[in-house]
C-alpha cells in the first residue's frame, strides 16, 4: 500500500487526511482515494480527470511526467505527496 | 425592497445590510478566498457562491440554514479521443471549467433549475438546485461555438442568461466574444441573434458578424422581452424586438464604452451605465466616477454624479458589479480598487458604503 500525503493549504477547503491506497499506478492509487473522499476529486483533477494545472504529484521524491493519464508507477511502498505549485497563485 | 447586498470580491463574500437607514457589512463569508459571482434564487431564497480557488479550481457552494455547503460544480463532459481543438492561441482547448461566469435562476414553473454560464463557453443546466449539471451539448457542439474567442479573458464565455418571465423555456446568453444566442425549446436549439451590432477590432469582413460581437453585458426589465439592452466593447446598444436587431446609441458623455448594464424591472425604457474612457484606456474620464442614465428609452441620458469620488477616482465596474433592487428605485455597484456604492433614487444620489474592499467582482442584492 501506497502512502499519500496532501499539501497543507488544500485542508482548509476539503479534508484530506495522510492515508494508505493500493494501486500500482498514481491513477490507481487516487482513485482509489477519492472512492473514500468524492469532494477531494475536484481539487486535485480538473474536469478531464488530469492533473491541475498548477498542482503537482511526487512520487518518492520525483515529480510525475504523465498529468494526463497519470500512469508514472507506484510501488508497494511508495510515498505520494500531492502538492499545489507555487505558480498560479 | 431588498435590504441586502451580496458584494462578491478577490478576498471574500461581504453581506452588506441596510439597517437604521445606514449600509454596512454584517458579515464577511469565505473571508480570503476568491468569490467571482452570486446567485439569490428568488422562489426559495437559496444563496449561491462561486469561488475560483485557482490551484484547485472552480468551486459552487449553496446556503444552508446555518451556513454554506460545496455543491456540484459544472463539469465539461470527456473530450473525445483524438479531437483537435485549439483556443484562438492556438493551444488544446481545455474542456474544463474555468470560470463561472454567469448563474441564473430558472422560471417560477421549474422549480430548481439553475443556469450557468462559464468559460470556455459551455453552458449548463441543473434540475436540482445544483446538486448536479449537464452541459447543454447542442450549444457546446453548435459550429459556430468554434468561433468563439476571448474577449477580457483568454477563452471565451457565457456571462449573460436572461429567461423569458412569461415562458422559461425561452433564454437569451450572451458571450464574450461570441455575440448573442437564443433558444425557445429550453436549450434544444440555438439561434444567433443580434444584428446590427458593430465590431470594431476585428477585420473589416467581421465588423458586423453577429458572432463576432464583444458583448460585455446583456439585460432587459422583467416588464418584457421585447427591449433589451447592451454594453458590447463598441458602445451601448439598444433592441426593440426580442434581440433579433440592434440600433447603436452614440453620443452618450462622457463614454460608451462600459462593462455593466441594468434596467428598471418594470420600465424597459430606463437604464444604467458605468462608463470608462474606452477600451484602450479603461478608466473614469478625467478621474471623475460616474454613472449615466437614461429615462426615455436612449433618447436622452444624464450623468449622475452627486456622492461619488469626482477627482482622481480610477473605479472600474465590472460586468456583475452593478445591480438594481426590485423597485427600480435601488441600485448599487462596486468597483476594481474597492469602493462600494448604493443609490436609494435611482442614481441622483450616491452613498459611499466602504472604499476598502478587495477588488470587486459581482453585486446582488439578495
Amino acid at each position: 500500500m501506497a502512502k499519500i500525503f496532501f499539501t497543507a493549504n488544500i485542508q482548509r477547503h476539503v479534508v484530506c487526511p495522510e492515508t494508505e491506497a493500493a494501486g500500482h499506478s498514481v491513477r490507481e492509487v487516487l482513485d482509489n482515494v477519492f472512492a473514500g473522499n468524492p469532494l477531494a476529486r475536484s481539487y486535485v483533477l480538473d474536469d478531464q480527470a488530469a492533473l491541475r494545472r498548477h498542482m503537482t504529484i511526487f512520487v518518492d521524491g520525483h515529480a510525475i511526467r504523465d498529468r494526463a493519464r497519470l500512469s508514472d508507477p507506484v510501488g508497494e511502498s511508495s510515498t505520494i505527496r500531492v502538492f499545489q505549485a507555487l505558480s498560479g497563485g | 425592497m431588498s435590504d441586502t447586498l451580496l458584494v462578491s470580491t478577490r478576498k471574500g463574500l461581504f453581506r452588506v445590510v441596510r439597517k437604521n437607514g445606514k449600509w454596512d457589512i454584517e458579515r464577511v463569508d469565505f473571508l480570503g478566498d476568491n468569490v467571482t459571482l452570486t446567485l439569490t434564487d428568488p422562489r426559495d431564497g437559496r444563496h449561491y457562491a462561486a469561488l475560483d480557488h485557482g490551484h484547485f479550481g472552480v468551486k459552487l457552494h449553496r446556503s444552508t440554514a446555518v451556513g454554506w455547503e460545496e455543491i456540484a460544480a459544472p463539469v465539461y463532459p470527456p473530450k473525445p479521443e483524438g479531437l483537435e481543438e485549439n483556443d484562438m492561441w492556438g493551444r488544446p482547448l481545455a474542456w474544463s471549467t474555468a470560470r463561472i461566469w454567469a448563474l441564473a435562476a430558472g422560471g417560477a414553473d421549474e422549480p430548481g433549475v439553475i443556469w450557468c454560464g462559464t468559460q470556455p463557453g459551455g453552458l449548463f443546466r441543473s434540475t436540482d438546485h445544483g446538486e448536479s449539471w449537464e452541459i447543454i451539448r447542442s450549444l457546446w457542439e453548435h459550429p459556430k461555438r468554434k468561433m468563439w474567442m476571448g474577449g477580457g479573458a483568454d477563452l471565451p464565455g457565457i456571462h449573460s442568461i436572461l429567461i423569458d418571465p412569461r415562458n422559461s423555456k425561452r433564454v437569451w446568453i450572451a458571450v464574450s466574444t461570441g455575440g448573442i444566442w437564443f433558444t425557445e425549446d429550453a436549450g434544444a436549439n440555438w439561434t444567433q441573434r443580434g444584428e446590427g451590432m458593430r465590431a470594431d477590432h476585428v477585420p473589416p469582413e467581421l465588423t458586423n458578424d453577429p458572432v463576432a460581437q464583444d458583448v460585455h453585458c446583456l439585460a432587459q426589465s422583467a416588464a418584457t422581452t421585447r427591449r433589451m439592452w447592451v454594453q458590447h466593447h463598441n458602445g451601448i446598444f439598444i433592441s426593440s424586438d426580442e434581440g433579433r436587431t440592434f440600433s447603436e446609441i452614440t453620443g452618450v458623455e462622457p463614454s460608451t464604452f462600459g462593462f455593466p448594464v441594468v434596467v428598471h424591472p418594470r420600465d424597459p425604457d430606463m437604464a444604467w451605465f458605468v462608463p470608462e474612457i474606452k477600451d484602450e484606456k479603461r478608466i473614469p474620464r478625467d478621474g471623475r466616477l460616474v454613472v449615466t442614465r437614461t429615462r426615455d428609452g436612449a433618447k436622452s441620458f444624464v450623468t449622475l454624479t452627486e456622492g461619488l469620488p469626482q477627482s482622481h477616482a480610477y473605479d472600474v465596474v465590472y460586468r456583475h458589479a452593478q445591480a438594481i433592487d426590485g423597485t427600480g428605485n435601488r441600485l448599487a455597484f462596486g468597483s476594481t480598487t474597492g469602493g462600494l456604492w448604493v443609490s436609494e433614487d435611482q442614481g441622483d444620489n450616491w452613498a459611499c458604503v466602504t472604499h476598502t474592499l478587495p477588488p470587486v467582482y459581482a453585486v446582488r442584492f439578495a
